[in-house]
């Protein structure tokens, strides 16, 4: 090995072996875990630990509640994600307009959310979302809407857990897609009138695809994000009711900690990362063949 | 006083301060929640008493205290002495974690028959003493006596038949609101109205479920009756936002809970309402029925290095007279009788829990009864918010349980064998 290449190493060196013990290691033992049914009888002692193959994976795809827990999961990516996103991108658009008063204040008070502990934001939803004092049903009875059970209705729950982490996390987003706005230059959209193209059409061939490589990437870290939702149903509901709201990683996380099956609390995580694995895979696919 | 003086008293001082240390016991006990906060104070005079034991009290909170014990087991880092909620022992004597205390509790004066039955029950695992009771904690009624009365009666129910006329004669008064609250993601009701009959919940020795027994599926019928009927909102405790409210609105009339309970609504329900609520005795499918066993014992865990110390603490908080004190500082419900002479006779809220601690039932002792009662909730749940058909619900919770208990049986055949 020549000098500089033995220099090269000894640099990444900590960092090569920070990601060996914290998260190579770690991922190895985990795979291991989740071909056992590790669990409170094997923490006592190991001769209680079972070696059982694929059987925990087995167990998983016939246990009903993994299945809507995925369902539930897949609801809040195809529905949240897309919201989220369309949330962030309006919010940058108005306030990165010219005409956009007290840039500043609104700013904060639409990235204030991101910030705030969730804990906090839970008590206050769980009061807007009250089904005979809520504010939203009130809001609904102005416009002659009967009374929605908001946590309390299987069919309601989810959107209602959609609606909050929305309104949570579309800052986050909102700053990197104005970040990426103000970076649109000007003499694109001078040439574009001049060229007689009307706001909409600005938008649409100027905007977006400037914007093309940055939503991608919002895109890819908000799914991943919606696939790990957990603190807000755990906050909210409980993952109730019937179950309607439980996510993949709420139930791991009940798997795992509350009932101590690690084993099978492990299998639920690759099966998390297998899905969000290829989720990402195809959504690079796409942007690949859109943007050729 | 010169300074040469001075400097003598002060090297004599440490001097004596460091040959205390080398004798002196450090004892690690962790204790949850409010128990956690006062037990420090609780303690100040068994510290004087005995300057040979070092106290070392850590807090937790309920919420992370389970996964926090069984963490600091699997790093080896056990305290000695732990305040245990009594359903999770069966848990921690499955991990062989705790020390047996029949021979300490039989040496010292201790007298077993002073405990209420029920809670010394939930302590014991195959026959041998893993904590001793600290403080109890059941489940039963508390009511509205102005709507009562209201409704033409004077007394609360006292057996099924008469709480399920109540409330149909509350309901009729008032057709918009309702009698009874049983909230769906509380398990505790339904448990306790199982262990109201005679057939044991587990079959066994808890090998299988037995959720398809005439038993369980009288108390099923019972519960989801009252929902049937119309007489309790199908609602979680997440959809009230908040009991007191609704209670003292008159949203419902019965209200099965626990004696923190008692604290609550004193606090919380207005001045114009506070003679107006009352704790009554569960009532059971005739006559007053069991209920839940539940509470906190203390527990010395088997690597302690300080169990000599550890007996000694517990010595003490079991005492009537610490036990008094720790009620008047928590409201927490002691669990000896002689620790109930006094104040708390005259408490009239107290009252109906004294009667009820005479009939106490432990639920099952398998370190897998708490999944298996979620599930019981989960169905159940299911079948009330119509998801589910009510008829199947034994069999498919004995599916649950069974499938659940399933290393138990492995672990039992293996020992057998």
């Amino acid at each position: 090995m020549s000098r500089t290449a033995l220099a090269g190493w000894l640099f990444v060196a900590p960092a090569v072996l920070a990601i060996a013990v914290f998260f190579a290691i770690p991922v190895v033992g985990a795979l291991a875990m989740s071909f056992t049914d590790f669990d409170i009888y094997a923490l006592a002692d190991l001769k209680n630990l079972r070696f059982v193959g694929l059987g925990n994976y087995e167990t998983l795809l016939s246990t009903p509640l993994f299945w809507r827990a995925l369902a539930n999961t897949l609801i809040l990516v195809v529905i949240g994600v897309p919201l989220s996103i369309g949330a962030s991108l309006g919010a940058a658009l108005l306030l990165n307009s010219k005409l956009a008063r007290w840039r500043s204040f609104h700013r904060t008070a639409m990235f204030a959310p991101v910030v705030t502990t969730l804990v906090a934001v839970a008590v206050v939803w769980r009061y807007l979302l009250h089904t005979r004092y809520g504010l939203v049903n009130y809001g609904l009875g102005q416009l002659g809407v009967d009374p929605v059970d908001w946590l309390g209705d299987p069919l309601w729950a989810m959107p209602a857990i959609v609606l909050l982490s929305v309104w949570k996390n579309f800052g986050y987003n909102m700053l990197i897609l104005l970040a990426g706005l103000q970076a649109v230059p000007e003499d694109l959209y001078e040439a574009a009138r001049i060229d007689g193209a009307s706001r909409w059409q600005q938008l649409l061939v100027v905007t977006l695809p400037s914007l093309a490589p940055l939503i991608l990437l919002v895109a890819i870290l908000t799914v991943a994000a919606y696939f790990q939702l957990f603190a807000e149903p755990y906050v909210m509901t409980q993952g109730g009711p019937t179950q309607r709201t439980v996510t993949v990683l709420y139930f791991m996380y009940e798997e795992g900690f509350r009932w101590w099956s690690l084993g099978s609390a492990c299998a639920v995580a690759f099966v998390l990362f297998v899905f969000m694995f290829v989720f990402t895979l195809v959504q690079l696919r796409v942007s690949r063949r859109t943007a050729a | 006083m010169n300074g040469r003086r001075r400097f003598l008293l002060a090297s004599a001082g440490l001097a004596c301060t460091s040959a205390l240390a080398q004798q002196r016991t450090r004892l690690k006990f962790w204790a949850m929640g409010r128990e956690g906060e006062v037990v420090r104070e609780l303690l100040r005079d068994f510290e004087r008493d005995n300057p040979d034991i070092r106290l070392d009290i850590q807090g937790l909170p309920w919420t992370a205290a389970h996964e926090k014990l069984l963490t600091a087991f699997a790093g080896d880092a056990v305290p000695d002495l732990c305040q245990l909620g009594n359903t999770w022992i069966p848990e921690f004597a499955a991990l062989d974690a705790l020390e047996p205390l029949d021979r300490q509790v039989a040496a010292a004066a201790i007298p077993r028959e002073d405990y209420f039955e029920g809670i010394w029950e939930t302590n014991v695992i195959d026959g041998r003493l893993l904590g001793v009771p600290w403080y109890v904690d059941t489940r039963l009624l508390f009511y509205r006596r102005d709507i009562l009365a209201g409704a033409g009666f004077d007394s609360p129910p006292r057996d099924w038949s008469e709480w399920v006329r109540m409330s149909e004669a509350i309901k009729a008064r008032n057709p918009k609101e309702f009698a009874v609250i049983l909230p769906l993601n509380e398990y505790e009701p339904l448990v306790a109205l199982s262990l109201q009959q005679a057939e044991p919940l587990l079959r066994d020795g808890g090998r299988y479920g037995n959720f398809r027994g005439e038993g369980f599926r009288r108390a099923l019928d019972f519960y989801l009756g009252m929902f049937r009927r119309g007489l309790a909102p199908p609602a979680n405790d997440t959809q009230i936002a908040n009991v007191w409210n609704e209670f003292a609105k008159g949203h419902f009339t019965f209200y099965i809970s626990g004696p923190w309970q008692i604290g609550e609504f004193k606090r919380r329900l207005p001045a114009s309402l506070q003679d107006a609520w009352m704790t009554a005795p569960l009532p059971g499918p005739a006559g007053p029925g069991h209920s839940i066993a539940g509470g906190c014992s203390l527990a010395i865990f088997r690597r302690s290095r300080a169990k000599d110390a550890a007996w000694r603490v517990v010595e003490y908080l079991s005492r009537p007279q610490a036990q008094r004190r720790f009620h008047e500082m928590t409201g927490n419900l002691p669990p000896r009788r002689s620790s109930w002479s006094g104040v708390l006779e005259g408490d009239a809220y107290a009252r109906a829990f004294r009667d009820q601690l005479d009939r106490v039932k432990p639920a099952p002792k398998v370190p897998e009864w708490e999944r298996i009662a979620q599930e019981m909730r989960l169905v159940t749940e299911r079948v009330v918010r119509g998801d589910f058909p009510a008829a199947e619900a034994p069999a498919e919770l004995d599916r649950r349980a069974d499938r659940m208990l399933e290393k138990r049986r492995w672990m039992l055949a293996r020992a057998k064998a």
